[in-house]
């Protein structure tokens, strides 16, 4: 009965070793750093969360970076309040984010559509303004929440006295640094891959589908859609809560600029830059953006020089000046490029030219239908 | 491959799957294990010595950052001895070369801390963790300037702070691994609220307008005790976003609340603009209570005036140095930069140059890169010749005692780069404070094995 096909099984153990090598494999592209690596899982997470509810029930949420940011506030809090140990604060942001997205998830999904990524987007950027005005005693306002000297740490003052300095995130005595906060992160993302994976194929991923391609058919065949959709929403907000605290676990400090709507609108275009509706797709939008963002941003004149040095000196000139507006501070110029390239040539995203290559080398067999075809695919009950 | 063609139970998967990650994922453990054998964090052992620049390149105080930006590749020239050494020619006591730092040469990586924690933080990890810099400097913001200051701390990693004005740098967030030469809020409060009781009299009411972060409150709070042991009333302090751009819907009700001084305590683009609005809105040919309507920016820099314009023109402030000044160390820094770039150095651009000179400096007499002891070598140095006199790095709490500018908008500007002028030069002494009344604990100097 809890039988995985042979398919999925192979992509979930090929994912995880990629996800583990990432130290091995990003190497060359100077992109091999705990703290990079660390992004690249936490945003992965981010993005195949959302993807639960943007690819598979169809609904565009403008405002999940509120959940990200809910879950690293509330984990910075369990720092603060109780202990150290990333666990407290991983079970707290969950939780607070997971009853966060179901206030805001009864309220946006009464409607659908545009509607609905409006009233998301609303919230998102309420709580957002809240995070700066109102609620400055809890979040501490532009400043960002930090840890403290002064701070109870209840849990951990019962077992021991405070050392000297600033405390740093732990897994059961083991210090969260380095390489050992990377693989403590890539757990959880292939964890909740997993999960993501047996969600898209469970009864219940089938009536998620099933809203995504016609929520009013199955309205009319008796179906009452909004529990689906709402456990939907709850769940993507639990990713981005999880997301979120493992951010705050990496690095103990929450700011509101993560609840931002560009922190909204970044996560809808990883999604669709990788491939909105696949498994994988996400997660590679997630790793390029943030490959973007981290490696394209650093490029500063020197080494565009130094990269263009083989050719003559008035040629290199030129190409540097060239260059040099695509990298640096240009990186979102380069990006937006990407994104429209991406979009109209392959409207699937990177994981649709990924199956235009695999079709390449399979001539003699049909071709899989891309993904904007096989959501019109006449479905076995039809 | 029967049993894979039957499928796999979920246990089945998760046994094979958890053996699988736990196998790979400590195998490279292993090996990383001996990038931590070296003594302490990024122990230079090539020719070269980095240090990290993370400075703003967008955001509201992106002009500050580019300015901090050519002031450090400044720096970094004079102390590998090309150009025409700048203010090594100055600096007293002074162990520098001109031939890099320790005999390396000195390099450096950038990143864009967009004026904000998350970015910044992340980018000072990425120059600690991948380009090896044993080093990090800059910031154009307090709140970024605390947040990466932590981050140093837990890397072992020393932070020069650039322009950071906030109280809290050096008060209730201070570390051992943070050193800051730029004043501070309170010794604003302190040097420019004589000049204001002067000015504008000792029955005056005051509207606050504040960026609503550390730097803001601190300086909202220094101002308040200055101003109100004046006599001064505040009617309202109102706190605004960082990077607002549009001040209008705060302006409004300052024209209605009886107030007759404004306190804009913006910086950078925001001070640009709100004072352009409050000027628009017509407040400074207003009059309120029978007196004059004044406009007071507690942190001043050349290149806010230069961006306000006219309307900064008699609008009283406070400056860490200004490039007018008669000794010296600033002719010599004016005349270089100017040489360079062809505009003479902001604020910002002198604090950062200054910064890196004093932890090469540092450096040279600890004789070693390692932190604890370049660190024993800052705290409760005394030196002169950089342009504010004589200065001490305070032990206590890694603060630069020296003089404070009070300055003014030109009325009658000369050139274009003519827009401040220095009315009041105060003596350390008078801005001097015990370092307890902020709180807050160094920390320890031995490095955590982090990085």
């Amino acid at each position: 009965m809890l039988a995985m096909p042979r398919k999925d099984v192979v992509l979930f153990l090929g994912f995880a070793a990629v996800v583990l090598a990432m130290p091995i494999w990003l190497q060359p592209f100077g992109a091999a750093y705990p703290d990079l690596l660390n992004r690249f899982a936490i945003f992965a997470i981010f993005a195949v969360g959302f993807n639960i509810l943007f690819g598979l029930t169809g609904y565009l949420s403008f405002g999940h970076a509120a959940f990200f940011g809910v879950g690293s506030y509330a984990a910075v809090w369990s720092f603060k309040l109780l202990s150290m140990d990333a666990l407290p604060a991983l079970v707290f942001a969950i939780v607070v984010s997971g009853l966060f997205a179901l206030a805001i998830g009864f309220l946006s999904l009464r409607r659908s559509g545009i509607y609905f990524s409006i009233l998301t987007l609303a919230f998102a950027q309420m709580s957002y303004n809240l995070a700066y005005s109102v609620f400055t005693p809890i979040t501490n306002g532009e400043t960002g929440l930090q840890l403290s000297l002064n701070d109870s740490r209840v849990l951990d003052r019962m077992f021991s006295e405070p050392g000297p300095g600033l405390p740093s995130p732990t897994l059961l005595g083991t210090p969260l640094s380095g390489y050992v906060a990377f693989y403590f992160c890539a757990f959880f993302l292939i964890a909740t891959f997993f999960i993501a994976q047996r969600v898209t194929g469970s009864p219940f991923g089938m009536m998620l589908k099933g809203i995504k391609s016609n929520q009013t058919r199955m309205n009319y065949t008796g179906v009452n859609t909004r529990p689906y959709t709402l456990a939907a929403f709850v769940i993507s907000g639990m990713y981005a809560g999880l997301a979120g605290a493992l951010l705050a676990i990496t690095d103990p400090l929450a700011g509101a600029e993560r609840m931002q709507w560009t922190a909204s609108g970044e996560v809808v275009l990883m999604t669709i830059l990788g491939g909105a509706g696949t498994l994988v797709g996400p997660v590679i939008g997630a790793w390029l953006i943030k490959y973007f963002e981290n490696i394209f941003s650093a490029i500063n004149d020197g080494i565009l020089t130094q990269f263009w040095g083989f050719l003559p000196d008035g040629a290199q000139h030129t190409a540097v000046l060239i260059s040099s507006k695509f990298v640096g501070e240009g990186w979102f110029l380069t990006l937006g490029l990407v994104f429209v390239l991406i979009v109209v040539f392959l409207p699937g995203g990177v994981m649709e030219g990924v199956r235009r290559i695999a079709a390449l080398f399979r001539p003699n067999k049909p071709t899989p239908a891309s993904a904007g075809t096989t959501a019109s695919k006449p479905h076995p009950a039809e | 491959m029967t049993l894979l063609k039957r499928g796999l139970s979920r246990r089945r998967v998760l046994q094979t799957g958890m053996a699988g990650i736990i196998g790979t994922g400590v195998a490279p453990l292993m090996f990383t294990k001996g990038a931590w054998a070296q003594e302490f964090c990024n122990n230079p052992t090539g020719d070269t010595v980095t240090i990290g620049l993370n400075v703003p390149l967008t955001g509201a105080y992106a002009e500050e950052g580019a300015d901090e930006l050519r002031a450090y590749e400044l720096a970094v020239k004079h102390l590998n001895g090309e150009g025409d050494g700048g203010l090594l020619n100055v600096l007293q006591p002074s162990a520098l070369k001109g031939n890099g730092v320790l005999g390396k040469k000195v390099a450096f990586v950038t990143s864009d801390s967009q004026t904000k924690a998350d970015v910044a933080r992340a980018g000072a990890t990425r120059m600690i963790e991948r380009d090896g810099a044993l080093m990090i400097t800059g910031g154009s913001s307090s709140g970024v300037a605390v947040a990466v200051q932590g981050l140093c701390q837990e890397m072992g990693v020393i932070f020069m702070a650039g322009l950071t004005h906030s109280n809290d740098t050096t008060g209730k967030d201070k570390k051992r691994y943070g050193f800051r030469h730029f004043f501070n809020a309170y010794q604003s409060g302190v040097a420019l609220g004589p000049v204001l009781g002067q000015e504008y009299g000792k029955d005056r009411k005051a509207y606050h307008l504040t960026a609503d972060y550390t730097w803001g409150w601190t300086q909202e709070e220094s101002m308040k005790n200055a101003t109100e042991a004046l006599g001064w009333e505040t009617v309202a302090a109102v706190r605004t976003p960082l990077g607002a751009g549009d001040f209008s819907q705060f302006l409004t009700p300052v024209l209605n609340s009886g107030a007759d001084v404004l306190i804009l305590n913006h910086y950078g683009n925001d001070m640009v603009n709100s004072l352009t609005q409050a000027v628009q809105f017509g407040m400074r040919d207003r009059e309120v209570n029978g007196k004059q309507f004044q406009i007071v920016v507690p942190l001043f820099s050349e290149l806010m005036a230069k961006g306000a314009g006219a309307n900064i023109k008699g609008i009283f402030g406070t400056s860490n140095w200004h490039w007018n000044l008669q000794d010296a160390g600033t002719k010599a820094f004016t005349k270089s930069f100017g040489a360079e770039y062809g505009a003479p150095p902001s604020q910002a651009a002198h604090t950062c140059y200054v910064q890196t000179l004093l932890y090469a400096d540092a450096c040279e007499r600890a004789g070693t890169f390692y932190p604890p002891e370049v660190i024993k070598a800052l705290e409760g140095h005394d030196f002169d010749g950089m342009g504010n006199g004589p200065t001490t790095y305070r032990a206590e709490d890694h603060q630069c005692m020296k003089n404070v500018l009070v300055v003014r908008g030109t009325e009658n500007p000369t050139s274009e780069y003519d827009v401040l002028e220095v009315v009041q030069e105060v003596s350390r002494d008078a801005v001097d404070y015990d370092p307890s009344i902020f709180g807050g604990d160094l920390g320890p100097a031995e490095p955590a094995p982090m990085c």
